[in-house]
């Protein structure tokens, strides 16, 4: 079972919102576009990482998960 | 008759005459024999040990992209992308202009390699001698059991790549798009695409006439075969010149005429490439062991001779600003870091930033890595992390206003490297066969 982090570059519109929900994965770039420094997710943030999916307004976050 | 491959060079130039006709049919097949007839998996499998890899860039090996795609329900065309967005490469143009039957070949055996019926051929905009050379030489196949359609492209650096060309086709914008999935997965109508470089399918046809121990004959065990290297900067005949791998960086400049003046460094790869110094560069062939040592790779095949006369930094600066320009667009990284990373270069050149604006470009060059649809910003933070390491000592020498280097006009822009009719010298015994550009 493992969980992988991707955001899609064209939809990201910088709005922030993953780095407000899950600092211990996303920072930002001086842009204020995140910066994904290692895609895998561990488990113990695999909850963090689906509400953070699921609050991007451009739905620009992905989880593959299996 | 049966007809064998050349020995030595050139290959895939061989029997160019001077001019600018594109070559016939019967002159193809005296050349070469006529297309071989030759099972699927057969042609895979001697792809496979030939060692051929693909040449728009990637560098990917051909017979794991065919395999890829032939294992699929309801395969789609394969497509020749011969969109070259490459400003200082001509090689494609040199192919699908002038040996366009060799390239349908390859289009139509990998074709028949993955269970295809359909190509098409793609080239970019404002390209008529193409479009003219590849509708004609695709009129006198028709009867053959494979369909080949010409489509004009749309201009643009990263119109030329793969997801973007798919994209276009299908009635898209031509701008790459998030992957995966990949062309090979969901490509052309959604159905899985074959996506070539010219180059690649022209050496593909050779592979399937003479087979993967004459495709071996030239070449290093890593890197067999021979290659299509536009060389072009400070050299006395730049042009399209096709060379073995393994050939040292001396030979391939003495190809080209050789340097006009001292070098002080070569861009290997084109704008997504790596530059040089002119003393590393001096230890180098063309091999991917060696360019990799040195953190580049062949890209698609361009090398741009930097003399001593002209300023690294500057003509970087410019390449940059380029590269920034041609962003699709789509994704804040690029836009927002290559736009940033151009204006320090700039403001480098022009003598009012430091090391300290040279810092924060390395940073913003690892940052943007990674962070695109496509390569763009990768290419470009490779190529920028080059020149601020090979031309580090301009940027104080420019800040005490003591550069006094005049332009080498390094060429930007569509077509900016040409290949007319014109002269074409045959330089087989310097191992090289050669269109000036």
């Amino acid at each position: 079972m493992s969980a992988v982090l991707r955001v899609n570059p064209i939809a990201c519109e910088a709005h922030g919102l993953c780095v407000e929900l899950l600092p211990e994965l996303f920072r930002l770039d001086d842009w204020g576009y995140p910066i994904l420094d290692q895609s895998e997710v561990p488990p113990d943030l695999v909850g963090l990482a689906r509400r953070a999916v699921d609050a991007c307004p451009t739905l620009a976050l992905l989880l593959d998960e299996d | 008759m049966s007809i064998e491959g050349h020995t030595g060079l050139p290959r895939l130039l061989a029997g160019l005459e001077p001019g600018s006709e594109p070559m016939t049919l019967a002159a193809h097949a005296r050349i070469h024999g006529p297309l071989p007839r030759i099972a699927p998996a057969q042609l895979i499998e001697e792809v496979e040990r030939s060692g051929l890899r693909g040449r728009g860039g990637a560098d990917f090996p051909t017979a794991r992209k065919l395999r890829a795609v032939a294992g699929r329900r309801r395969v789609g065309p394969v497509i020749v992308n011969g969109s070259e967005t490459e400003p200082a490469s001509a090689k494609d143009r040199l192919l699908l202009a002038r040996l366009p039957h060799l390239v349908l070949d390859g289009a139509v055996l990998a074709a028949g390699a993955i269970g295809s019926s359909e190509v098409i051929v793609k080239v970019g905009a404002g390209s008529p001698d193409l479009l003219r050379a590849l509708d004609s030489a695709a009129s006198v196949r028709e009867h053959e059991s494979v369909s080949v359609q010409v489509v004009t492209g749309a201009d643009g650096y990263v119109s030329g790549e793969e997801s973007a060309v798919v994209h276009y086709l299908n009635g898209g914008s031509p701008l790459p798009t998030f992957v995966p999935p990949r062309p090979f997965e969901r490509g052309f109508r959604g159905r899985p695409t074959l996506i070539q470089n010219p180059e690649t399918l022209a050496q593909l046809a050779l592979v399937a006439r003479f087979g993967s121990r004459w495709y071996r004959e030239l070449g290093t065990a890593a890197d067999p075969g021979s290659a299509l290297v536009t060389i072009t900067g400070a050299v006395a005949a730049p042009g399209v010149y096709e060379l073995a791998f393994g050939t040292s960086m001396g030979d391939l400049l003495n190809a080209a005429g050789g340097p006009t003046e001292p070098l002080q460094a070569l861009l290997v790869g084109g704008y997504f490439g790596t530059w040089v110094d002119a003393l590393a560069a001096g230890r180098l062939r063309l091999a991917r062991e060696d360019l990799r040592s040195v953190g580049c790779s062949l890209g698609s095949g361009v090398l741009i001779a930097l003399g001593e006369s002209a300023c690294g930094l500057h003509e970087s600066a410019r390449v940059i600003a380029y590269l920034a320009e041609q962003s699709a667009g789509q994704c804040g990284p690029c836009v927002f870091g290559l736009r940033a990373i151009a204006d320090a270069v700039g403001a480098m050149a022009d003598g009012v930033a430091g090391p300290r604006e040279r810092d924060r470009v390395l940073r913003w060059a690892t940052e943007i890595r990674g962070r695109g649809a496509c390569h763009h910003p990768d290419g470009a933070a490779r190529f920028v992390e080059s020149a601020l390491r090979v031309f580090e000592d301009d940027i104080e020498r420019h800040r005490r206003g003591r550069c006094q280097a005049r332009p080498a006009g390094l060429p930007l822009g569509e077509g900016a490297v040409r290949v007319p009719g014109g002269r074409l010298a045959d330089l087989r015994k310097r191992g090289g066969a050669r269109v000036p550009a």
